[in-house]
């Protein structure tokens, strides 16, 4: 099978209904995707599948074969750091930090879809990822000080 | 632990109170640097530190880790915390590598302790690399917990840092041919003052050589107003790679061969193993091996996804138990168990008689559930067992407690096990990272290669170990006026501590092999942490019944018993303010004596906007939304940081929601040394409180845990968290104090109150979900 991440094209050789995060983390070798719940309860998993956000724990990779995916190693591009990357270093939005590839993937995938989000619709597109260190009203501010950025 | 200094001592500025001061640091860093953290690069393949460690580097050849998540080159021929050398070393090119026994936890203490060592000497910041928590190079310093790392290990690295700065003064002088009061120290350089030629590096010193001294005591410090490095808000070392998704946890470690584990938990709490079908996973392509011993199962495979199915796959048999008490009745089961001590924590006056004679005697019964820690990284480890060696990389608290455990269970000297820390998710406490090593060494230890097992998200709802229930009992008098006349409390808890402490019986693991491992003695810690408060009553009486047991297995949780004694301390205050008709800010400062506790609760409630009045709100009608305020106060363990919280809550009657708009947190830590960091810890502090407060709760039917996702186990997500006001008092002259939990009991103490001032009914046992809203406002 084959798989495009981050603008390659990568033969795996994973079968057909496994969870598209364990080929990303194990065949390519990417870290961005964490493992949280394998329930798509949590979103620290989320990638981009043509531009929108999934949850790569319960994603096969043959529905996402085909398609353009996404990492947190590719939202950057060309070894730069995202817009919303550098705000996360700019408000220092983070303790742990497992989240956070997660939080980043989901609030790029707002951005496209509404560049100057309310502090309210920024709450409810991250709704369904968890971050346990309470690093939120943090992140809430790198978010917006991104989509300030990109305006 | 940290010793309290005199208030004379501290004008003096004295050495200790320097080192003290940089040890605050730590505990409240979050920031930064993008410089150190792109020099983060992926394991190497056959790293070294893969291999136990048979081959020792000489310290004198030591390099410096270019990682700053895994030390692959880190190993000493010697760990010797007596000498300078065992604390730090400098390279030929000047990289200064510090050797710390304490762990990056996710807090920031990787940044910080290198700040103080930086800065002692006289290096630039990036060239500091911290190698923390490997038994093969660093020394033990115990467990990395209760907010106390840079009060302990700060002082260590500052000291050891001076002495190795006043030695390559001595080197230079030497060299140089110059006195040493003509030496100037810059950016691990020396110069002869006025003399831009005559100039020596710390690497051309000393680089790749030992210093061969004893660590002294007797060192001199940086004053702190000479201080460049320390009290800057420098940015954390570690989000870099975080946020461009280089490998920084330890489930993100791949060794050469590596293969994948899972581990299948008994079915009930107790229950025996009866029989494992092979045959039905003998259709899992990559599946290597079943591994049993005893009741403890797991699958091993090539594949990550392979294993995981083999786990849910195989057929196991297990005996039918139900060893649990009925869940709904903890209460009466935690105050009808066996007490192993009975521990009187302060008595003051003749209780009994003042309550007698109390013209207001008001009694109540306050209760928490077992919670989680509730990592979003389920536990993971790495482990590599064969030829009679093992390396593990964990995200202990505590390589060397974690060492003398799996040696136990694994039947090897201790000498021949090594554990390396590696980051995981963020744990707030002993969860299951100590249990997921064992797993992953038994396992790998099974098939002869390295094995990476990571709970799945049931393995860590299900059987990490809990913060545990606690029921706490108290009766108060008051006199005619008002005035608190008797308090008399006692709290039922288990100890809250069963860490590794090198006793396999403290490993999950341990308990399910055959034979188990020798049962682990553990003692009574945590349970009665601000049990006690710093209220002046003229009759005081505080006991800790000690359970010899806990139906659901136990250990740390943020803040420990903290958590469940402020919420008691800080409600039980709050009825005898109502009682009393007198503002519940009022109230405390009548009995408050330390300025500092002054301070921080007239800080809180002026940031507030508190209106003085007594509770509840008489503004509330007969709407559905009704709104109140909160006040809490508390001082961590009675002798560490002070922290005043008021919360505003609106409390919808009909649904049974509480909402937390906004909670104010005044904070006194001592002098701060970085306040944008101690805010980050503060935030986390009032968002988790509020969580455990309202939403969190530990679900259990007679045989297992059965809270076993986010949906069952909710925890606090974005729509739902509350503007945070943070007022840091900042006390130059005092010693700095841990904020890593101090913060969250008074927080979610203040909740329930402002519960109270919202409703005129009061809530004594946590979480306050709806429907035990509803049944109260009923």
């Amino acid at each position: 099978m084959q798989i495009r991440v981050n603008g390659r094209q990568h033969a795996v050789q994973a079968a057909p209904d496994t969870p598209l995060l364990y080929v990303l983390r194990n065949e390519l070798q990417l870290n961005g995707p964490k493992f949280g719940c394998g329930l798509s309860q949590c979103g620290a998993c989320t990638v981009h599948l043509n531009g929108k956000p999934i949850r790569s724990c319960v994603t096969p990779v043959s529905q996402a074969a085909g398609g353009e995916i996404t990492t947190l190693e590719g939202l950057g591009g060309d070894g730069k750091l995202h817009p919303l990357q550098q705000a996360f270093l700019d408000e220092q939005a983070g303790q742990c930090g497992y989240c956070l590839s997660g939080m980043i993937m989901t609030a790029a995938a707002l951005l496209t879809e509404n560049p100057r989000p309310s502090d309210d619709e920024i709450r409810q597109a991250l709704a369904g990822n968890l971050c346990r260190c309470g690093s939120h009203l943090r992140i809430l501010r790198a978010v917006k000080r991104a989509a300030e950025a990109m305006a | 632990m940290a010793e309290r200094v005199t208030p004379v001592m501290e004008r003096a500025l004295s050495r200790r109170r320097l080192l003290k001061s940089a040890g605050a640091l730590v505990i409240s860093f979050s920031l930064a640097a993008c410089s150190r953290g792109e020099k983060q690069t992926a394991p190497p393949a056959g790293s070294p530190a893969a291999k136990a460690p048979a081959s020792p580097t000489p310290a004198s050849a030591v390099v410096a880790t270019p990682t700053p998540w895994i030390p692959t080159n880190a190993v000493r021929s010697a760990i010797d915390d007596k000498s300078l050398d065992g604390w730090l070393a400098i390279a030929p090119d000047g990289t200064v590598t510090v050797y710390c026994g304490k762990v990056e936890l996710g807090t920031g203490v990787r940044t910080a302790l290198a700040q103080i060592v930086a800065e002692e000497l006289s290096v630039p910041f990036e060239r500091v690399e911290m190698v923390m928590g490997d038994t093969a190079a660093t020394p033990d310093q115990g467990y990395t917990a209760g907010s106390k790392t840079l009060q302990v290990a700060g002082p260590v690295l500052q000291r050891a840092a001076a002495q190795a700065y006043a030695l390559l003064l001595d080197l230079a002088a030497e060299r140089l041919g110059a006195p040493k009061d003509q030496l100037v120290a810059e950016d691990g350089v020396i110069r002869v003052a006025g003399n831009d030629a005559a100039k020596v590096s710390y690497g051309e010193l000393i680089g790749g050589k030992q210093f061969q001294q004893a660590l002294r005591e007797d060192v001199t410090v940086k004053p702190a107003d000479q201080h460049r490095v320390v009290g800057q808000s420098i940015p954390r070392v570690d989000l870099p790679g975080k946020i461009t998704g280089k490998p920084s946890y330890v489930q993100d470690l791949r060794l050469p061969g590596m293969l994948h584990g899972r581990v299948i938990r008994p079915a009930a709490i107790g229950a025996r193993l009866l029989e494992v079908d092979e045959s039905s996973v003998k259709d899992i392509p990559t599946l290597v091996k079943v591994v049993r011993n005893g009741n403890f199962l797991g699958v091993v495979a090539e594949r990550e996804e392979d294993a995981i199915k083999a786990a849910k796959q195989l057929k196991a048999t297990w005996e039918q138990v139900e060893n649990l008490p009925a869940m709904e009745a903890l209460r009466d089961f935690i105050l009808s168990q066996p007490i192993a001590q009975d521990k009187e924590v302060a008595r003051q006056g003749d209780v009994e008689a003042a309550l007698a004679g109390a013209a207001v005697r008001l009694e109540a019964t306050y209760q928490v559930p077992y919670q989680m820690h509730g990592s979003i990284g389920p536990s993971c480890a790495v482990a590599d067992v064969r030829d009679g060696e093992a390396t593990v990389y964990s995200s202990t608290q505590g390589v060397y407690p974690l060492r003398g455990a799996l040696a136990q269970l694994l039947g090897l000297p201790e000498e021949k096990v090594r554990v390396i820390h590696v980051e995981g998710a963020g744990c707030y406490g002993h969860n299951g990272f100590d249990d997921v090593a064992a797993d992953a060494a038994l396992l790998s230890q099974a098939v002869g290669k390295p094995v990476r097992v990571q709970w799945m998200r049931h393995d860590e709802h299900g059987w990490e170990p809990k913060g545990p229930a606690m029921v706490i009992q108290v009766s108060g008098g008051l006199d005619g006026q008002g005035n608190v006349v008797a308090w008399d409390y006692a709290v039922w808890t288990p100890t809250h501590s069963t860490r590794p402490g090198k006793q396999a019986g403290n490993l999950l693991a341990g308990q399910l092999v055959d034979p188990p491992a020798p049962p682990a003695k553990n003692s009574n810690t945590g349970g009665d942490r601000n049990a006690n408060h710093n209220y002046a009553f003229p009759n005081n009486r505080i006991i800790a019944h000690w359970l010899a047991s806990s139906p659901l297995r136990q250990s740390a949780l943020r803040s420990l018993g903290a958590f469940a004694n402020v919420n008691a301390v800080e409600g039980f205050m709050d009825e005898l303010a109502a009682a009393a008709k007198i503002d519940p800010v009022a109230f405390r400062l009548k009995y408050l004596t330390d300025p500092r506790a002054i301070d921080v609760l007239k800080a809180a409630a002026e940031k507030a906007g508190w209106e003085s009045r007594p509770s509840p709100n008489p503004a509330n009608g007969s709407g559905d939304v009704v709104r109140g305020r909160g006040v809490a106060y508390a001082q961590y363990e009675g002798e560490y940081a002070y922290v005043a919280a008021v919360a505003e809550v609106e409390v919808n009657r009909q649904s049974g929601e509480i909402r937390v708009p906004r909670v104010v947190v005044a904070h006194d830590c001592g002098i701060i040394v970085n306040p944008d960091g101690l805010k980050n810890q503060i935030e986390g502090n009032v968002i988790q409180g509020v969580s455990r407060m309202l939403k969190e709760r530990v679900t259990f039917d007679r045989a297992r845990v059965t809270s076993l996702d986010w949906s069952s186990y909710p925890i606090l997500t974005f729509p739902e968290v509350p503007e945070v006001e943070i007022v840091l008092i900042d006390r130059p002259d005092q010693s700095p104090l841990g904020a890593g939990e101090p913060a969250i009991s008074p927080v979610g103490a203040s909740i329930a109150n402002a519960f109270f001032d919202a409703t005129g009914v009061r809530l004594r046992e946590i979480p306050f979900t709806p429907d035990r809203v509803k049944a109260a406002l009923a």
